[in-house]
């Protein structure tokens, strides 16, 4: 098992190639999720807000 | 107007694409994953140690796969810009500026990797060789369509210049791609091929394959979600955004 | 040009940026003849480029505050005419001083003296081209107020090749190689710039004053 993580002498360059793989794929899935749930949002608050101007106006 | 086109059309229709791209992500990101997985199982386990770099080598399921992704990026950004420019579709134009962050992501990926690999290999973290600057210049190109898009108020117009930008910089992809052909460099020269036998053993060859396939359908899935918010964003005056932003509440909370 | 001879002082800017640069080298790096030798001539490209970044804001700037702008992208003659005309102008106003200052750069760098030739050809080659391509990027900025960071990382990706061929002609005249092919790349590429740059201009103006 040891052999395995030590790659032959070279684990800390393979392993942290597929770290940096692995953790930049993980920003990538997460940015558009939190853009995403932010855009609901906003959105939600500018329509109960015209809603309200709305029903105000009328 | 033929089927093809009317089929690209409907796509194009925001609310459609919404929704379409909804159904696909997680299709496309689970597929991705699994195939990922696999891959590297295949690649750190499977595949036997190299003969010349011993166990080093098996960075390349992630340098190698990534650096095609940074160059299949930009070719579909260039794509899509042409087609914003020239046709006006608004589909095209949020598909572009959705493929720029995912770009940069796989070009600096490749940048780390390879000079991680190269320290233990060439001796050395970086050489301003023919393809490494190319694909560092592919970076700074990524970086300013991004940050030309960001910058210009409006949209549509902000998307436009973007797209001119990357179209600008599309005679870089074939750049790094021949890098290792037209010129002496101490990166090493293509081993597989898309024509004819690859200079590689086939237990080694399938998990970078699979790997491909991998970051591909990864692409796409990105590319997706981050269309998705983008045709939110620029519809919100719409009535299907509404009713989206609206249905969301009760399904999410 | 008799705007840019009324005010020929602010003219002088560039090049005497590119003195400032050039004489921060010897005083960072230390004076020894040798070293500054063997980087001269990559020292006074870049200070050049760096140069002609900095003037490159002066191109649409003037018309872009006071109108005249939208007057030319209105005009009915063929934009990217007018444009190669006011780029080569602003060559002839910005780059041209820095050509006629390198020799003094390079002296004050202990660059060979038969490498100076190649210098100045890689130049007289290499500067059209920056113009050129500089134009084109800053066509894209030209609506946004402060633009001058964005400005310099879009025309970095594209330099880059020039910086490269400019610099590697320079290099191998210096160990007595052949030269030759670097700058017929240049030439090349400055001939293509000479077609397109207008025209790839003229588009990225109309799309960022629409």
């Amino acid at each position: 098992m040891n052999e395995f993580f030590a790659m032959g002498g070279y684990g800390a360059y393979v392993w942290s190639s597929f770290a940096i793989f692995v953790i930049a794929l993980l920003l990538d899935f997460a940015a558009p999720r939190v853009r995403y749930r932010k855009t609901i949002s906003e959105l939600r608050g500018r329509y109960t807000r015209q809603k309200s101007r709305q029903e105000k106006a009328a | 107007m033929n089927k093809l086109t009317l089929w690209f059309h409907k796509f194009g229709s925001p609310p459609i694409f919404h929704r379409i791209a909804g159904l696909l992500m997680p299709w496309l990101y689970g597929t991705a994953v699994l195939g990922g997985i696999l891959a590297m199982y295949g690649g750190l386990f499977v595949a036997p140690a190299d003969y010349q770099q011993s166990d080093a080598y098996r960075i390349i399921f992630v340098h190698v796969p990534c650096a095609w992704m940074s160059m299949f990026a930009y070719l579909f950004m260039a794509v899509n810009a042409f087609i914003a420019l020239v046709w006006r579709i608004k589909i095209s134009e949020i598909l572009a500026m959705a493929s720029a962050p995912i770009g940069a992501i796989f070009t600096a990926v490749t940048l780390l990797t390879g000079s991680i690999w190269g320290k233990p290999m060439w001796g050395t973290w970086w050489t301003w060789d023919a393809r490494l600057t190319s694909e560092l210049v592919l970076l700074f190109l990524f970086l300013g369509v991004i940050g030309l898009y960001n910058a210009i108020e409006d949209r549509r117009q902000a998307a436009r210049a973007a797209a001119f930008l990357a179209l600008v910089g599309v005679v870089n992809v074939p750049i790094v791609h021949f890098s290792v052909n037209w010129w002496n460099t101490l990166h090493q020269g293509s081993t597989v091929r898309l024509l004819g036998p690859s200079r590689i053993d086939s237990s080694m060859l399938w998990p970078l394959l699979l790997m491909a396939l991998a970051t591909h359908l990864w692409f796409f899935a990105s590319v997706l979600a981050r269309a998705r918010v983008s045709t939110l964003e620029l519809e919100a005056g719409k009535d299907w955004a509404r009713n989206v932003v609206l249905n969301e509440r009760t399904s999410h909370e | 040009m008799l705007l840019t001879w009324r005010r020929r002082g602010e003219a002088l800017n560039p090049a005497l940026f590119a003195l400032i640069v050039v004489v921060m080298f010897p005083l960072a790096l230390g004076p020894e003849p040798n070293r500054l030798a063997g980087i001269a001539a990559g020292i006074v490209f870049v200070a050049i480029l760096l140069a002609g970044l900095l003037a490159l804001d002066s191109l649409f700037r003037g018309d872009q505050e006071d109108g005249t702008l939208e007057q030319l992208v209105l005009s009915p003659h063929p934009l990217p005419l007018l444009l190669a005309g006011k780029i080569a102008v602003h060559w002839l106003t910005t780059a041209l001083p820095l050509i006629l200052v390198a020799p003094l750069l390079a002296e004050m760098l202990y660059l060979p003296r038969q490498v100076l030739p190649v210098l100045i050809a890689a130049l007289a080659l290499a500067t059209p081209l920056l113009s050129l391509l500089g134009a084109v990027c800053v066509a894209l900025t030209v609506s946004m107020r402060r633009s001058g960071m964005l400005l310099a990382l879009l025309v970095l990706p594209l330099y880059v090749p020039v910086l490269i061929f400019a610099a590697g002609a320079c290099d191998a005249a210096q160990a007595g190689l052949p030269f030759l092919a670097p700058l017929l790349w240049l030439g090349a590429a400055l001939v293509l710039a000479l077609v397109l740059a207008p025209l790839a201009c003229a588009a990225a103006l109309r799309i960022s004053i629409s």
